[in-house]
């Protein structure tokens, strides 16, 4: 059997690749994403002080740091057995959503946005974020700037450091948040409400009101039934920093809602031999393959997930958009949620609802009387041993687990990261795409974008497995037939 | 004269020193006027497509593709920095080294995580086209010769502001403390 060699030109970034097997009509027959790489953060952590984990783990990814920061001190917190104050919860979820505000609005100006901003089959020159400034201007080019600015000076402010903060401590937080700085975070935070109103307004202009784009969205290519993830509150309503996980079948139907400390009886990993990233499914549905529907422990962690798992919206503002969305699609209601949306384009409609609640959840927390409490820590004084710890990341639900002996060394850690959950979703949306372009063994260039384009809007973060800039690989498409033969290499080389 | 061109890359990285170049903030639009850019993952230039004056290197090297990409750097750029803890030492990946053998890594990843319950051959992911991963994780200058280190995890976006201004302009570099220290 003859087997493609690869033009290391274009490995040049390699991080991503997609494989796509003919069978011998020249139809697809399978399709999918190799990632070529291994984190060893598991192994090395262990031997080291537990509470040297947010500050290690976080270098896992420095697109989602603070992600890697909450989810590891949550674990120590349960580790060392001890309770956070009320005003260190607090300040921990305000710099997560000032978080959030930066991390979406990157990818929608950024990384996914030039796709409808610029257009699907605009040249892929103009497919970036100059050409996003040059279609929408430069001053709001330079509002998306000042959004990202001002978001990090206020993670600089509560964590200490913009990349990488270090604010987190077993027990709660490292400093007290003063009154002059909530001020100006306050300040932030509406600015913040008004710029996540702009951007749903400037895609209800450029994207829904352009019947070409919501056929695009609302067509076959990009459409799969699946479960869905999320956190969500005591009152079954979304929260990026801490909750119940609940899982809702492709029906709307609640599969299953649970503690974080007990993923391991829901959440199992399947080894593939062609890739480094594993995949994880719901352990009580089993995993059958790369395929959609109830039997299929198949599921899918992102913003659309969560909003498809909540019971509405916590703020106001972000639930008029939430019920705007799902009525535009269809959805009937189900209690107090709707139907899901199982068009994986809204995504990037359902980022923008939640760039919207999380600058409306930190206007919230800067405003509360509690925030600037100095008693921000209590300390630990007993060794538990073990600790999970799970907040939403932007691309998914992410769950860190450690163990340690008498002295707090770590002894074993397993991480769960955002994009990793999304690996299946994602290999089956290329499938998907593969398949209603190609027939016959017939290729061509034009097809490349929309390809893209079903893994992108997964946001996926493969920085936190592979080190690599989320939406920005190189991608490469083999053509093979059914014995593996190479029929054709595709590659976007610019 | 014609502007300076740039390019850049991550290898055993995580992106954070590319967040920190974007953190220079408005000033991304006063780069945009002073250089040209080529190869990057911030913008859509995914090969040399000409010789480069600056190539700036995120991360170490972990892996055959890293050195491959990290050798094509070197080959296409005049002036190569290394920018940032991996790049110059190896960084938090580096713990790896003299530690864990890849064996163990592998064995842990795959067939001893508590997770993994589907994998019923024991497989450790084997296709060819899968790069090796290196016996423990090299800093670039290991590899290739190194024109310039920027220190930090990650370097502050003054730090490489300044530095960059410094090698287009020819003019001495402003190193106050501040801009330096790292933690």
């Amino acid at each position: 059997m003859k087997r493609v060699t690869i033009d290391p030109i274009s490995r040049l970034e390699g991080h991503g690749k997609i494989e796509i097997f003919l069978n011998d009509e020249g139809n697809v027959e399978n399709a999918y994403l190799q990632v070529p790489e291994l984190r060893g953060f598991e192994q090395f952590s262990v031997g080291r002080h537990a509470e040297d984990l947010p500050v290690i783990t976080q270098r896992i990814c420095g697109v989602c740091p603070e992600a890697h920061h909450m989810a590891s001190v949550k674990a120590l917190d349960a580790v060392f057995n001890v309770d956070p104050p009320p005003a260190a919860k607090k300040i921990r979820e305000l710099l997560y959503s000032a978080f959030y505000v930066t991390d979406h609005t990157t990818h929608f100006y950024a990384l996914g946005g030039p796709d409808f901003i610029v257009g699907p089959d605009a040249p892929p020159l103009e497919r970036n974020i100059l050409g996003v400034i040059h279609k929408v201007g430069v001053d709001i080019g330079k509002q998306v700037i000042a959004c990202r600015s001002r978001n990090h000076q206020v993670i600089k402010t509560l964590g200490g450091r913009g990349i990488h903060p270090t604010g987190g401590v077993p027990g709660g937080w490292s400093k007290a948040l003063k009154e002059e700085d909530r001020v100006n975070i306050e300040k932030i935070a509406k600015e913040n409400i008004e710029f996540a109103l702009f951007s749903l307004k400037a895609f209800d202009d450029i994207v829904l009101k352009n019947s070409d784009y919501l056929n695009l969205v609302t067509s076959d290519i990009y459409h799969h039934k699946t479960y869905y993830m999320g956190l969500v509150d005591k009152n079954n309503q979304l929260n990026f920093y801490d909750g119940m996980v609940r899982v809702v079948a492709p029906s709307g139907k609640e599969f299953v809602k649970y503690e974080a400390k007990d993923y391991m009886n829901h959440i199992a990993e399947r080894v593939e031999p062609w890739t480094y990233l594993k995949f994880p499914y719901l352990k009580n549905v089993g995993w059958k393959g790369f395929v959609d529907g109830e039997d299929s422990g198949v599921y899918c962690a992102t913003p659309l997930s969560r909003l498809n798992c909540t019971d509405g919206m916590p703020t106001p503002k972000a639930q008029e958009h939430y019920q705007q969305m799902f009525e535009t699609f269809g959805s009937k209601k189900l209690g107090k949620r709707y139907e899901p949306v199982h068009f994986r384009l809204a995504t990037h409609w359902a980022r923008l609802i939640e760039l919207l609640y999380a600058a409306e959840r930190m206007l919230e927390l800067a405003t509360d009387p509690e925030i600037t409490s100095p008693d921000v820590r209590v300390i630990p004084t007993t060794i538990k041993g073990e600790g999970v710890g799970c907040v939403e990341a932007p691309r998914g639900t992410l769950t860190h687990h450690y163990k340690t002996d008498e002295n707090g060394v770590i002894t074993h850690a397993n991480l769960i990261v955002g994009t990793t959950n999304n690996y299946a979703p994602i290999s089956m949306s290329i499938k998907r795409a593969a398949e209603q372009l190609i027939t016959k063994g017939k290729v061509n260039e034009g097809m490349l974008n929309k390809v893209e384009m079903a893994f992108r809007l997964y946001d996926p973060c493969l920085s936190c497995a592979t080190h690599n800039l989320p939406g920005k690989m190189p991608l490469q498409i083999e053509i093979k037939n059914s014995c593996g033969e190479s029929l054709d290499i595709i590659r976007r080389d610019i | 004269m014609s502007k300076p061109i740039i390019a850049t890359t991550s290898l055993a990285g995580c992106f954070g020193c590319h967040m920190s170049i974007l953190d220079i903030d408005e000033r991304i639009l006063d780069l945009i006027e002073l250089v040209e850019f080529n190869k990057s993952p911030i913008d859509d230039i995914k090969t040399f497509t000409k010789k480069c004056d600056i190539g700036i290197i995120e991360g170490g090297c972990c892996n055959s593709e890293n050195i491959h990409v990290l050798k094509t750097f070197r080959e296409n750029c005049k002036i190569l920095i290394s920018l940032g803890e991996c790049a110059r030492t190896g960084g938090l990946p580096a713990m790896r080294n003299n530690k864990v053998t890849v064996k163990e890594c592998l064995e842990e990843a795959y067939l001893n995580c508590v997770t993994v319950d589907d994998n019923p051959d024991n497989i450790i992911p084997n296709d060819e086209e899968l790069p090796f991963i290196l016996d423990k994780v090299y800093p670039c200058h290991e590899i290739v010769k190194i024109d310039y280190f920027l220190p930090g995890c990650a370097p502050r976006a003054d730090l490489i502001w300044n530095a960059l201004v410094a090698l287009i302009t020819g003019k001495p570099m402003d190193l106050p403390y501040e801009v330096v220290k790292y933690d």
